[in-house]
């Protein structure tokens, strides 16, 4: 049971494991307000959480986790560092799987510290690690920073290596804007329409909120791309080499920095990797049989852009990962209107802790 | 008893009478022309029920009808993982209709879902909002979308007239149930070229058999005889 009393319980022991390492025990209210969420996630959010109209307060929504909450509490003091723990329940839409709890307990970890994101990543790591300790579970991790940094060391243009950050967490379409960057191919109706001497000549009447100097602009834009030069298939096959990477930590690190010497922008990712593997060796976590996947962490409804990991049952793969968590440095900077805080936290399901403990 | 479930009103309502005629089942309206009791000859135990095509999927889900005759995409829309919960017995062969993303004619820099993701990116940036896309297919449209990979839009609920959104300016697309275009292009509205989500058709279904009497699952075999299906 998601919330029986066994889960109530093991939920304790985990906030007051979080609490020994000098986290402060926050709560938050159960009704949230949409809007902020809804700016984050778009559309997709309407699809997971329990979104309902408040007559007086607008769009309201249960809880689906405590990060936002949580980083919002956090602004008003910027204490810096600061630890911070709760466990309480949180509601998530299933839109397909009626098997998976729309009900469950969540107990965190979030830790506010910019003096050392190498030490706080190795840090939440290990800590809802020891929570965990003794249970048959498989670590998976991996580092979104470096796809964003080679993203951004790209020898291409400003527009395009936008479009790709945008999308990073959306692989398929990442991969169809790889390739036609890297193709330099353009569609036939798209270049009927670059050609054309006034594309506008055959156009009708406008309709709608988006005005003809938009559209303009758009080609623009699109007549700017066409002119770009391809995105080298050396640069497109680094950046595939990233995503496919599967190997354990110490090994993916060794990959890595033979990637940055072809391709330099991702040095300063790949040094704070190996600082934090250092960091997670210190506290006693085999780095060299930890799992490593370059594409990790990519298709969740999260807004992890650095460190990412989850962990799940060896033996039941048919389980939602037992915890979650990563890096989540851009949506503090979205809630500090620019400022941000280094972020990094992570949450436990007891239910499904109790469930893999018993088997 | 096997109850099926008919659109109670409409061109649906006859074509699926026709359908049924035609194959040695008579369906019919009984008493008055304002009632919504139904009558069958032909089929043994077979229960005509009235209702509206929108229930149907719901009602079959429920096992309140046992059988039922409604559009393919109000299946999909309104049941989660529709295809374990029902099963197509037969394609009916019309009421046709796509459900298809429309944006203005007047976006001629926009004709496949990769242009409409960067132009709903600009469109925020520009505007501040997300770009609205006018619906009442939630489901299917948000589905097609994120597994497309389009972000920064919203959907936009409308029940009717959708294709009159744009020109309102309470959106900037629609996603709408077309059968020829006719009323799209009226509108100053084009289709994407692969904006295609479903192409739905009259379909009759069956619900879960699991709480079936042995009557009943005789009913539906002489059925499945008369109809040759």
């Amino acid at each position: 049971m998601p919330t029986s009393p066994a889960t109530l319980t093991e939920a304790r022991r985990l906030r007051d494991h979080f609490a020994a390492q000098g986290a402060v025990v926050v709560k938050a209210d159960v009704l949230q307000p949409a809007d902020l969420l809804l700016d984050l996630y778009g559309e997709d959010i309407r699809a997971r959480a329990y979104l309902t109209a408040d007559p007086l307060r607008g769009e309201m929504v249960l809880r689906p986790d405590f990060t936002v909450p949580v980083v919002q509490m956090h602004m008003e003091t910027y204490a810096d560092p600061a630890r911070y723990t709760y466990a309480g329940k949180v509601f998530r839409k299933q839109e397909t799987d009626e098997t998976r709890a729309n009900e469950y307990v969540q107990v965190g970890y979030e830790v506010f510290d910019g003096q050392n994101p190498a030490a706080a990543d190795a840090e939440v790591f290990a800590v809802i690690a020891a929570g965990l300790a003794g249970l048959p579970l498989r670590a998976a991790t991996g580092d979104i920073g470096v796809l964003m940094a080679a993203v951004r060391g790209l020898r291409t243009t400003e527009d395009r290596k936008a479009a790709l950050l945008r999308h990073i967490w959306r692989p398929v379409r990442f991969r169809a804007l790889l390739r036609r960057y890297g193709s330099g191919d353009v569609p036939p109706l798209r270049a009927a329409l670059l050609a054309a001497d006034d594309p506008f000549a055959n156009a009708c009447p406008e309709i709608g909120l988006r005005s003809r100097a938009e559209v303009a602009a758009r080609i623009a834009a699109l007549r700017a791309d066409a002119a770009a030069a391809p995105l080298s298939s050396d640069e497109t096959a680094l950046i595939d080499a990233i995503l496919g990477l599967r190997a354990t930590s110490t090994d993916a690190l060794s990959v890595l920095r033979d990637i940055a010497v072809d391709m330099p922008s991702i040095g300063s990712a790949v040094r704070r990797m190996e600082a934090r593997l250092n960091a997670m060796a210190a506290r006693g976590i085999d780095v060299d049989t930890l799992d490593f996947e370059g594409s990790y962490g990519r298709t969740s409804l999260e807004y992890y852009d650095g460190f990412v990991f989850g962990f799940y049952a060896s033996e039941r793969p048919e389980l939602p990962p037992i915890a979650t968590g990563g890096r989540y440095d851009a949506l503090t900077a979205r809630l500090g209107q620019g400022r941000a805080v280094p972020a990094v936290g992570g949450v436990i399901r007891p239910d499904l802790a109790l469930e893999v403990g018993r088997c | 008893m096997l109850k099926l479930g008919v659109p109670s009103k409409g061109r649906l309502m006859e074509k699926t009478f026709d359908w049924f005629g035609a194959r040695g089942v008579t369906l019919r309206k009984a008493g008055s022309e304002r009632e919504y009791a139904g009558a069958v000859d032909g089929i043994a135990g077979l229960e005509l029920v009235l209702l509206s095509a929108g229930e149907i999927p719901r009602e079959l889900a429920l096992g309140n009808i046992h059988l039922g005759v409604t559009g393919s995409d109000l299946v999909r829309e309104k049941l989660v993982n529709w295809d374990r919960r029902v099963r197509e017995m037969a394609l009916m062969g019309f009421g046709g209709a796509d459900l298809v993303i429309a944006v203005p004619q007047a976006w001629v820099d926009v004709d496949t879902l990769d242009d409409l993701d960067a132009a709903a990116a600009a469109f925020r940036a520009r505007h501040g909002f997300r770009l609205r896309i006018a619906t009442k297919y939630h489901r299917l449209v948000r589905e097609f979308l994120r597994d497309n990979g389009v972000a920064d839009y919203q959907l936009i609920d409308s029940q009717g007239a959708t294709e009159g959104t744009v020109k309102n300016e309470t959106a900037e697309a629609i996603a709408d149930i077309t059968s020829t275009g006719e009323t799209l292009r009226a509108n100053g509205l084009k289709i994407l070229s692969d904006g295609l989500i479903h192409a739905s058709q009259a379909t009759l279904f069956r619900g879960s058999r699991a709480n079936w009497t042995t009557e009943q699952r005789k009913i539906l075999k002489s059925l499945e005889r008369v109809l040759q299906l």
